[in-house]
């Protein structure tokens, strides 16, 4: 399942958790070579998963708080809504839509034999 | 300019208001209040026998008298002028020199010359202190007289009933209120008041006041009458009309009327172009205006004359509509019929005690007067007709007949009322001020009330103000949209019925059947709420938790690190020093700061998610459970320590916030809820600044409903009082449910309270009198969430799926390194981020427990 990333070349593919190990509709943050990482699972209207990652740390509150922010959609875009103060990220290309000067970085993400991968 | 105010009442303080809110420029303003208080609201006196505070009653906003230009002489009268010098001398000597002098010296109550009415305990009604006075009285009281069965007089007797005494009303004249109506509504409205448990007795000629048989309490008094009755009490209040204090315009050679009153012109000056003369002390065409709304006319008159613009004080209307003893009584115009040529339609309803009539011109074109007893919503539409001399519709009668198929009458067509209509008297808001406020953005009766001062006084315009808005609204083509957010074309009161009505148990299924999209982070708590609100479900189940914020998901309160605080629940604020120990030893163990909230609890701070079920682990082992201060739910019942120990205590009001408490908690609602008991009126609990606050008085308890402190103070009102423990509850019950069924999603009691139609009356008639026949629904809704509360903390830890989401890595058992703490005042504290780039100061990261 690819969720987008921001063009980062040469990624290397990390398997943080097992599918399984997010609930649907939630956020669970892996650490990643002491970088922090919200993984999301999102279920649509067909019961279809999605999986996403973005950063967890939050630049408008400067807390790691992101994977424990509630998810959904605005428009037709994916978004998390920071715990803290609400701005909304969007999921695929981390774009802050209250403040586009204030992005975080987006990951991709796949499934693999029940395992949820991370491209760092 | 040196201008003096004497006297600091309800008009002399709007005066005050009007010219510091105009900022006159070198305005140096002298205030001489011969009372020992400033300004207080004297047309709710009699609130002060039902646990209003002298406080509450004031009208002086804080920092009111430390404006720069303003100096106020308490305990002060002026006793002469020296109109030739313009000085103004003082109680204390003081000679005070004034360009201008605005004399608002009131009125005082007439005590009808009968021989025995200075004896001990024959009082008036118009100060503090006389109510200070009576409440002395009337403990040594059993049995109370009012003289007089006007407006005033029935305010009394509802004081005299509220200090339980027998009381009595005795009127000259054949009818009650005899000035405003007419003696069909007279008899309704004695019945009414009868029912009441007062004895009223009108043409009832007082000779005279003698000892009564009582040696003491139970006749200390007979009063004599004429026709040779006579009448046992043991205090009489006079209350028989009231007459200006104009001695000093008298000894100051003004201009007076014939049967007193100082005679001014139209912009209310008197007979020497320097002194000015408003309120009740003034006589303007001919006339006494004995309420406050004319009051507050010629305090406008006379603020913008000194300020240079020319306006006129051209008399005014007198009508007025009011509660007394709980009984709404209104008068409008004409209310007599006293024009010639005029002609009445009259409903009389013996049944529910119900009296309307109106009077129309002898053409039947316009109305000019009407009475309205027992209930008056038409008040607001009738006066609108007299005063803005609007045509009559075809059958006009159907204005005050009950309509006959249960649905509310069409009202006045507020479109129909020209923009120049005065909507709320007390503070001259008038329709197009109102409809300019909405054009200005204005979008709720809330935020009208707060820019236009409209229905803020005696809140008689209210219904009106809502109507002009949702027309004006409509008008300007703005959709008034109340849908929660993009997902629901729905708002927060429609998705309640829909999930109780289908009785729909996820958001899947809601969003599926109802709305669009995948939901986001204003729907989902919403609904979460709703659900646990109806059917109590455990919120952090596997569909459940995906729509909890991170507070209800983690079930403690996030903070700006990061890191959550703890409240375990202290029902009541009672705690045993062992539960204290163990709050103190988890906060050491897991290096918490801790610190005491307003709501009588203690908060834990800094601990991060792995942490959370060890800390719970130890305080549910020890009997805590969790406070649900996260949640839009029940929070604190705040209490005093009530009779148990407290000398003044009338009940036991610990055990009542305990069982409260316990009754309520985990209950999810619209937004967070707070209450309190207080065990005498003396409020140590605050009570009155709750969502539902409970007092003990001498007969029962009193339940407030709707206060609010934090960001927009508002106290709380009555909605029932001298309640048992099981009536109390059952009100509760309903009101807490009403609440949760009809409020806006994050919308408090308050402000579902101040955008409720019909306001406080309204939700006492679905609360106390079921009006809406839904009591016992909602008593067996709220049966079913008290019957399957379970502790959230105990649930999660218990529940090894739910567990696994306690770790702060998916992969890991570490801590956030972000969170960094430092030391301050012997405790933790989040390091700042100029802190956090210098590690060195802050303590190591915690490690995850094994």
């Amino acid at each position: 399942m690819d969720g987008g990333s921001l063009g980062i070349a040469a990624a290397e593919w990390v398997c943080v958790c097992a599918a399984d190990d997010i609930w649907p509709n939630i956020g669970v943050c892996a650490l990643v070579r002491n970088n922090q990482i919200a993984v999301f699972r999102l279920q649509d209207g067909d019961g279809v998963d999605h999986y996403y990652a973005i950063d967890n740390y939050d630049p408008q509150s400067d807390a790691n708080v992101l994977s424990r922010g509630l998810t959904g959609s605005l428009g037709g875009r994916k978004v998390v809504a920071s715990p803290i103060y609400k701005q909304h990220y969007d999921l695929v290309t981390g774009e802050c839509l209250e403040d586009a000067s204030q992005p975080v970085r987006a990951y991709a993400v796949r499934v693999d034999g029940g395992k949820i991968w991370v491209a760092v | 300019m040196k201008l003096v105010v004497i006297g600091n009442g309800m008009v002399g303080h709007k005066l005050l208001e009007q010219l510091t809110a105009q900022a006159v420029p070198d305005l140096e303003i002298t205030v001489l209040c011969e009372e020992s208080r400033p300004a207080y609201d004297r047309v709710h006196l009699s609130s002060y026998f039902s646990g209003t505070s002298a406080e509450e009653l004031s009208l002086v906003t804080p920092n009111f008298f430390e404006q720069d230009n303003l100096l106020l002489k308490l305990n002060t009268k002026g006793v002469a002028i020296d109109r030739a010098a313009r000085v103004v001398v003082t109680s204390n000597g003081e000679r005070v020199t004034y360009d201008k002098l605005v004399l608002a010296t009131g009125s005082y109550p007439f005590v009808p010359p009968v021989p025995g009415r200075d004896r001990p305990g024959c009082l008036v009604y118009r100060t503090i202190e006389d109510l200070e006075a009576m409440t002395d009285w009337g403990k040594k009281s059993k049995v109370g007289v009012v003289i007089g069965g006007g407006l005033l007089g029935l305010e009394c007797a509802k004081a005299l009933t509220d200090m339980g005494l027998v009381t009595h009303v005795v009127e000259f004249a054949p009818r009650l209120m005899a000035v405003q109506i007419d003696d069909g509504g007279g008899r309704v409205l004695r019945n009414k008041i009868e029912a009441l448990g007062v004895t009223v007795h009108t043409q009832r000629n007082t000779l005279e006041i003698v000892d009564g048989s009582g040696m003491g309490i139970g006749g200390r008094h007979a009063m004599k009458f004429a026709d040779g009755s006579q009448l046992e009490t043991d205090m009489i209040v006079f209350s028989a009309g009231i007459r200006p204090r104009d001695e000093l315009a008298r000894v100051s050679g003004l201009e007076m009327g014939e049967r007193g009153g100082i005679k001014v012109d139209k912009n209310c000056l008197t007979s020497d172009a320097n002194i000015y003369a408003i309120g009740e002390c003034a006589l303007s065409g001919g006339k006494i205006y004995g309420l406050v709304a004319p009051g507050y006319e010629m305090a406008r008159v006379v603020a913008q004359h000194i300020s240079g613009s020319g306006a006129e004080f051209n008399g005014a209307d007198m009508s007025t509509k009011l509660k007394l003893m709980g009984v709404d009584v209104a008068s409008i115009g004409d209310a007599h019929a006293a024009t010639p040529g005029s002609r009445c339609y009259v409903f009389t309803d013996e049944r529910k005690q119900i009296y309307k009539k109106m009077v129309t011109s002898a053409d039947g074109k316009e109305l000019i007067g009407a009475v309205l007893v027992g209930e008056a919503s038409e008040y607001g539409t009738l006066l609108q007709m007299m005063l803005n001399r609007m045509p009559l519709p075809e059958s006009p009668e159907f204005l005050i007949l009950p309509s006959s198929d249960g649905l509310a009458k069409p009202g006045l067509g507020v479109d129909a009322l020209p923009d120049s209509a005065q909507i709320c008297s007390c503070n001259d808001v008038s329709k197009g001020a109102l409809c300019a406020a909405v054009e200005g953005g204005a979008r709720t009766v809330g935020e009208l009330k707060s820019c236009t001062k409209a229905g803020t006084s005696c809140g008689g315009c209210v219904a009106l103000v809502t109507q002009i808005m949702k027309s004006e609204l409509k008008r300007q083509g703005v959709a008034v949209n109340n849908h929660l957010c993009e997902h629901f074309a729905y708002s927060r009161q429609e998705l309640y019925h829909l999930v109780r009505v289908h009785k729909i148990r996820s958001f899947r299924d809601l969003v599926h059947q109802h709305g669009s999209g995948l939901g986001c982070d204003i729907c989902k708590p919403a609904v979460a709420s709703i659900l646990a609100s109806c059917w109590n479900e455990f919120v952090l189940s596997k569909p459940n938790a995906a729509l909890q914020d991170s507070n209800d998901y983690f079930l403690g309160n996030i903070q700006k690190d990061g890191t959550y605080s703890i409240i375990p629940r202290i029902a009541g604020g009672e705690i045993t020093p062992q539960g204290l120990i163990v709050i103190g030893q988890v906060a050491q163990k897991y290096g918490l700061y801790t610190k005491i909230t307003g709501g009588q609890r203690i908060d834990m701070f800094g601990a991060q998610v792995h942490q959370l079920p060890a800390i719970w682990r130890e305080l549910t082992d020890a009997g805590f459970e969790s406070g649900h201060a996260y949640g839009k739910a029940l929070r604190t019942v705040k209490s005093c320590v009530g009779s148990t120990w407290c000398r003044y205590g009338m009940l036991d009001s610990v055990s009542m916030a305990l069982k409260i408490e316990h009754r309520y908690k985990g209950l999810r609602s619209p937004h967070k809820l707070k209450s309190a008991v207080s065990g005498c009126t003396r409020e140590c609990a605050e009570a009155q600044s709750k969502d539902f606050g409970v007092i003990a008085t001498e007969k029962g308890w009193n339940l407030y409903v709707c206060g609010n402190g934090g960001m927009k103070p508002r106290h709380a009102e009555l909605l029932a009082g001298d309640l048992d423990d099981e009536t109390l509850i059952r009100y509760l019950d309903r009101f807490l449910m009403f609440y949760i069924r009809t409020a806006d999603r994050l919308q408090r009691t308050s402000v579902w309270r101040d955008n409720m139609e019909g306001g406080l009356d309204y939700l006492k008639d679905v609360i106390v009198n079921d009006s809406l026949g839904i009591g016992a629904e909602l008593e067996s809704e709220m049966a079913s969430i008290v019957d399957s509360y379970e502790d959230e903390w105990k649930k999660a830890i218990d529940d090894p799926e739910t567990l696994k989401r306690f770790r702060s890595f998916v992969n890991s058992d570490a801590g956030d390194n972000n969170v960094v703490f430092v030391q301050e005042r012997g405790q933790i504290r989040p390091a700042t981020a100029d802190e956090k780039k210098s590690r060195f100061k802050g303590i190591p990261v915690v490690e995850a427990e094994a």
